[in-house]
């Protein structure tokens, strides 16, 4: 019963075509709130941080980027998995839709991530663990661009993307290991990180509204990106027809 | 009797490519031409080529490894032979890792057998030379085992050659990472026990899943 409520209402693309249109005001309502209130409190009202003065203010933009960079990926990961085990279209649909969005989100973290480092650590870029794994992952998401673009035919395209996304989830920790590995082996950070022991709560709250906001951002243009590909996969059946007309 | 097939693929294979030199020395030659680019580009200075040996010359094999890859499944997919893995009773995984293992006899076994000459080059020393050609032991077979997958993945489209090296690059990094740090590490006396198995690890890893996953690729790539 309820999975059959759940197949009509979000994993059939007819459904999830009309649950997206009714869900798309509130993600947008909620994306306000949380985007006003982080923004605001931020940049406004949370105290300067003692060792970083205002710079630290970037933090609202930079760490809810390079969270969603990671949980776009793990999402893509498991649509991959429902695409192949389970062969559902909508995942299939989630997945290549969240592709760009998640490399322009991985792209954000690390130039905000080397705005912040120009005046905290003297340089644009350090070989750092954490910056590299970072820049990997967003060769790893322009690799799935690259061949999700040039396959023409969609269910080939799919199923040939999804195969590349659990290569990637299962080598991702590998890649961020072997990277600490080599950055301990080879020399620690030259200029050694910042010590934050826990963030203080005025500071953490719009940060994790922020996240939030960056969360429901997603969610949006990902709904719009996906209402744009049922429309272009599936124009020739009846019920576009019909909902369009 | 399945072992018994498979040895005879595998024997099949290597003599298939063996016949045509050109795909298989194209490779090597480049290998021989990168590892000369690096002193030329960074001047001979001896201790300084000393120091970055090792990573000269992983790079340079996986370059030529990823050259190599294009050969992988491209003639069979052109000339049919796919389809008939497909029916065979065989196990498109097995037959995947028949190829992987041939591909591996004929490109990487020259590529070993090269490495002490150039070696010598780039001035290291008999036991670091040693050193290096075990982690190359160790990391080419994994280095051909995840080509595969890209290799599968892109065997029926157009751009293939530009292609694969984007997909692939960014999973070999652990491989080049262990496979030139272990040099590091023998040069400043440590163990090296760790190094060899990690590398070990990650090719055991490998030869549980890229077979498997190029399998699934390349039935993707045929059916449409």
């Amino acid at each position: 019963m309820l999975l059959h409520w759940i197949n009509q209402k979000f994993l059939s693309p007819k459904g999830f075509y009309t649950t997206s249109r009714f869900l798309l005001p509130w993600l947008a309502t909620c994306f306000i709130a949380c985007f006003l209130y982080g923004l605001i409190d931020g940049l406004f009202i949370a105290p300067a941080d003692y060792q970083q003065g205002e710079g630290f203010r970037i933090i609202y933009v930079h760490v809810p980027s390079a969270f969603l960079a990671m949980l776009i990926y793990l999402g893509m990961a498991i649509a991959a998995m429902l695409t192949l085990v389970f062969r559902l279209k909508i995942a299939a649909i989630w997945m290549s839709c969240s592709a760009s969005i998640g490399a322009w989100f991985t792209f954000l973290a690390l130039v905000t991530g080397s705005i912040w480092g120009k005046p905290m650590w003297g340089t644009w870029w350090i070989w750092d663990a954490r910056l590299t794994s970072v820049l990997i992952l967003l060769f790893l998401y322009l690799g799935f661009i690259a061949l999700q673009s040039v396959i023409a035919n969609p269910s080939q395209r799919d199923k040939a993307g999804a195969i590349l996304a659990i290569l990637g989830v299962i080598n991702l920790p590998i890649i961020h290991y072997s990277v600490i590995w080599w950055n301990t082996l080879h020399q620690g950070p030259t200029i050694s990180q910042l010590a934050k022991p826990s963030i203080a709560p005025v500071m953490l709250y719009p940060l994790l509204s922020m996240i939030l906001a960056f969360f429901f951002f997603y969610l949006i243009i990902l709904f719009l990106r996906m209402r744009n590909q049922i429309l272009l996969r599936e124009f020739k059946t009846q019920w576009i027809k019909e909902t369009l007309s | 009797m399945m072992i018994k097939a498979l040895l005879t693929m595998i024997h099949y294979e290597c003599l298939l490519t063996l016949r045509q030199a050109f795909s298989w020395l194209t490779p090597l030659l480049f290998f021989i031409m990168v590892v000369c680019f690096f002193p030329l580009a960074l001047g001979s200075d001896h201790a300084l080529l000393h120091t970055i040996a090792a990573g000269i010359i992983w790079v340079a094999a996986v370059l030529a490894i990823l050259l190599s890859l294009n050969n992988l499944f491209q003639r069979d997919a052109q000339e049919g032979y796919l389809e008939l893995f497909l029916l065979s009773s065989y196990p498109l995984t097995l037959v995947v890792f028949c190829k992987v293992v041939s591909h591996w006899i004929i490109y990487c076994v020259p590529l070993l057998l090269l490495t002490p000459v150039l070696a010598l080059l780039l001035n290291l020393s008999f036991y670091e030379n040693f050193i290096l050609i075990l982690t190359l032991l160790l990391g080419t077979p994994v280095l051909c085992l995840l080509g595969a997958v890209g290799a599968a993945l892109t065997v029926s489209l157009r751009h293939q050659s530009l292609l694969l090296p984007i997909l692939i690059m960014p999973f070999y990094i652990p491989i080049l990472i262990f496979g030139t740090s272990t040099l590091v590490a023998a040069n400043s006396g440590q163990l090296l026990n760790g190094y060899f198995a990690i590398l070990a690890a990650l090719g055991l890893l490998c030869f549980a899943f890229a077979p498997f996953l190029a399998a699934l690729a390349l039935r993707i790539g045929v059916s449409q």
